[in-house]
């Protein structure tokens, strides 16, 4: 009787602790040096690093690394909260992030991993080849919205952006819809509100190989055969460059832009071997196979 | 049942002291741990209002309430930052009504033929298949949205794109069936019998028993019903994320891309650092969200509660 008291009583506070040393051992933070890290952040890195992880994984098995894509945001926003390991981002980090990851006694540093040509891609339907940055501006700011005002088809634009999670949708915005760089630069320009916000890289490009009214700006890497990526012209006087690697390391595409690693400070143990693994010549090789341009 | 009242009697017949002391000590045991789990689900919902409210009221400071109900910009990552809700509103009562207006009237039917028309064997297969419906992941809806729906929609309404509003709430519609064929179903079977002979004594058809007796008498369960489907419509995030289409704009008609409320949280807070403005204005639809489903479920409650006290008699 006494005994079966005791077990009642005595076996609630085991389960406890057995549930919390099991949740502390599953959390993250322990990491680094015990081999398994995690990756998060942008959407037109996350198939790069997926292949890096693979690759690296098989020759280190000791190691296992997690990737997830969900957008540069909220990989940043991870990073600043200290939930993941890496965080990819497709965008540099802001100054308001960097401000908030010291808050938190985060040191964000940045390693540029690989360069991505952003591309403007339709259905192969549409007869429109080339755009201006301030053309591609005037769509996505909802001011030009039909096909025949830049010499196509008279049918309806259907703009497609990345939702805010994602650093392509920053990027753009500043490179592309507000024309940073050029001298007709305006920082007010926002999209405009008919365009169409989506979760994900592959949704847009799905969307446009489906509908031929309908433009969007995915990554190099997502650009397949069942969308046609557009010639971009600077200005209206330059000539138009296709989007691809050899165009993106001579630097006359003129929407191209650094892939990027964040660590909190300089990466140690497993993290590190992984990031040199991706510099070098072994790496960089994956990077032209998953369709972005080698650093060199 | 039986033996364990049998057991109760020994114990209590038993002279051995000891013996119904330890049972009752077990017992005392078991309520306070019932009694302790039933506490758990208050404590929690408790936490999640005052976390909501924590969260989100602060965004008010920042933005005005009547500015971010009705303003019309939402700029999160810009500087300086906006927050308007009433696109994302409106386009949950866009998506939410061609929800309703499609899976009430369908789902009233079904739950008529189920409960009066069709014979015991018909029903017991259907009934559990439908229910099934009910248990396919949201996400896989939304898959079939993309991949099925949304090219339909787009062709048969001659629209830009079929991802739309109306597109999300068809796949709702789906989702929610089977919840509103259950519980009216159920609420039919509960409807006295006397009430059915009595109405074909008088020379009723069928049609006219279930018209006239059967759907009136079991009013109240079938509106519960349909608030719980419109609860479930209201609160579905997956699918219309994927298939709403998620553009900025006041939607004027539900054929028009837009974003609900729930898309809108689930697409921006992985970007959202905590404590941010971004974070605590997610947090404030979080709250409207909440107390909009309450209000529907409250709601459905007091009315199947009602149905209940009629058939007590």
């Amino acid at each position: 009787m006494f005994s079966n008291l005791v077990k009642k009583w005595f076996i609630l506070p085991v389960a406890v602790l057995l549930v919390t040393v099991i949740a502390v051992a599953g959390c993250p933070g322990s990491s680094g040096s015990s081999g398994s890290f995690k990756i998060i952040g942008s959407n037109t890195v996350e198939p790069l690093s997926v292949v890096w992880a693979e690759e690296f994984m098989k020759a280190h098995t000791e190691v296992s690394i997690a990737v997830s894509g969900p957008g540069s945001g909220v990989g940043i926003a991870a990073l600043i909260d200290g939930t993941t390991d890496v965080a990819q981002a497709s965008r540099q980090i802001k100054s308001a992030e960097i401000e908030q990851a010291q808050a938190n006694g985060v040191e964000p540093y940045e390693i540029q991993v690989a360069t991505d040509a952003l591309s403007a891609v339709v259905n192969p339907a549409n007869p429109v080849s080339e755009l201006t940055i301030a053309q591609l501006s005037a769509i996505y700011t909802n001011q030009i919205t039909n096909w025949r005002e830049v010499g196509g088809n008279d049918a309806p634009i259907v703009a497609i952006s990345r939702d805010t999670n994602s650093g392509t949708h920053v990027f753009f915005k500043e490179h592309v819809v507000q024309m940073a760089g050029l001298p007709t630069a305006d920082k007010t320009l926002e999209y405009g509100s008919k365009v169409l916000f989506l979760p994900s890289t592959k949704e847009g490009v799905d969307e446009v190989a489906k509908n031929p009214n309908a433009i969007f700006y995915p990554g190099l890497g997502y650009v397949t055969d069942e969308v046609k990526p557009l010639a971009i012209k600077k200005t209206a006087d330059t000539p138009g460059v296709l989007p691809s690697v050899a165009t993106a390391l001579d630097g006359s595409y003129p929407i191209a832009r650094p892939l990027l690693y964040y660590t909190n400070g300089q990466p140690t143990g497993a993290i590190k071997d992984f990031i040199n693994y991706c510099l070098s010549a072994e790496g960089q090789a994956k990077v032209t196979e998953v369709g972005y341009v080698p650093l060199q | 049942m039986l033996g364990q009242k049998a057991a109760f009697a020994t114990a209590e017949a038993s002279p051995d002291k000891g013996l119904r002391r330890r049972w009752r000590i077990g017992e005392k045991f078991i309520e306070g741990w019932v009694f302790l789990t039933g506490l758990l689900a208050i404590v929690v919902l408790l936490g999640i209002i005052a976390l909501l409210l924590k969260e989100g009221l602060p965004t008010f400071l920042y933005t005005p309430p009547w500015e971010f109900f009705f303003g019309t910009k939402w700029y999160p990552v810009s500087e300086p930052p906006t927050f308007g809700i009433m696109p994302f509103f409106v386009s949950t009562l866009w998506v939410t009504l061609v929800a309703t207006a499609i899976s009430v009237p369908l789902g009233i039917a079904c739950a008529a033929y189920l409960a009066e028309v069709a014979p015991d064997k018909v029903r017991e297969t259907v009934k559990p298949i439908i229910e099934l419906l009910a248990g396919i992941p949201s996400v896989v809806m939304g898959f079939i949205g993309l991949m099925l729906l949304s090219p339909l929609v787009q062709s048969a309404f001659n629209l830009n794109t079929g991802l739309c509003g109306l597109s999300a709430g068809i796949m709702l519609a789906l989702m929610s069936l089977p919840i509103i064929v259950s519980v009216s179903e159920d609420a039919l079977r509960a409807v006295p019998d006397q009430f059915r002979q009595a109405s074909y004594a008088l020379g009723a058809t069928k049609w006219e028993t279930i018209r006239h007796v059967c759907i009136p008498g079991a009013l109240s369960g079938i509106t519960a019903a349909v608030m719980l489907g419109v609860g479930r419509a209201i609160g579905e995030t997956m699918t219309v994320l994927m298939v709403a289409g998620g553009a900025l704009a006041v939607p004027m008609s539900p054929t028009e891309p837009m974003m609900p409320m729930t898309s809108a949280i689930a697409s921006g807070i992985g970007n959202a650092v905590r404590g941010g403005l971004q974070y605590q204005a997610l947090f404030a639809i979080g709250l409207i969200l909440f107390i909009l489903t309450l209000a529907v479920n409250g709601l459905a409650d007091r009315v199947l509660e009602r149905q209940k006290r009629k058939f007590a008699r």
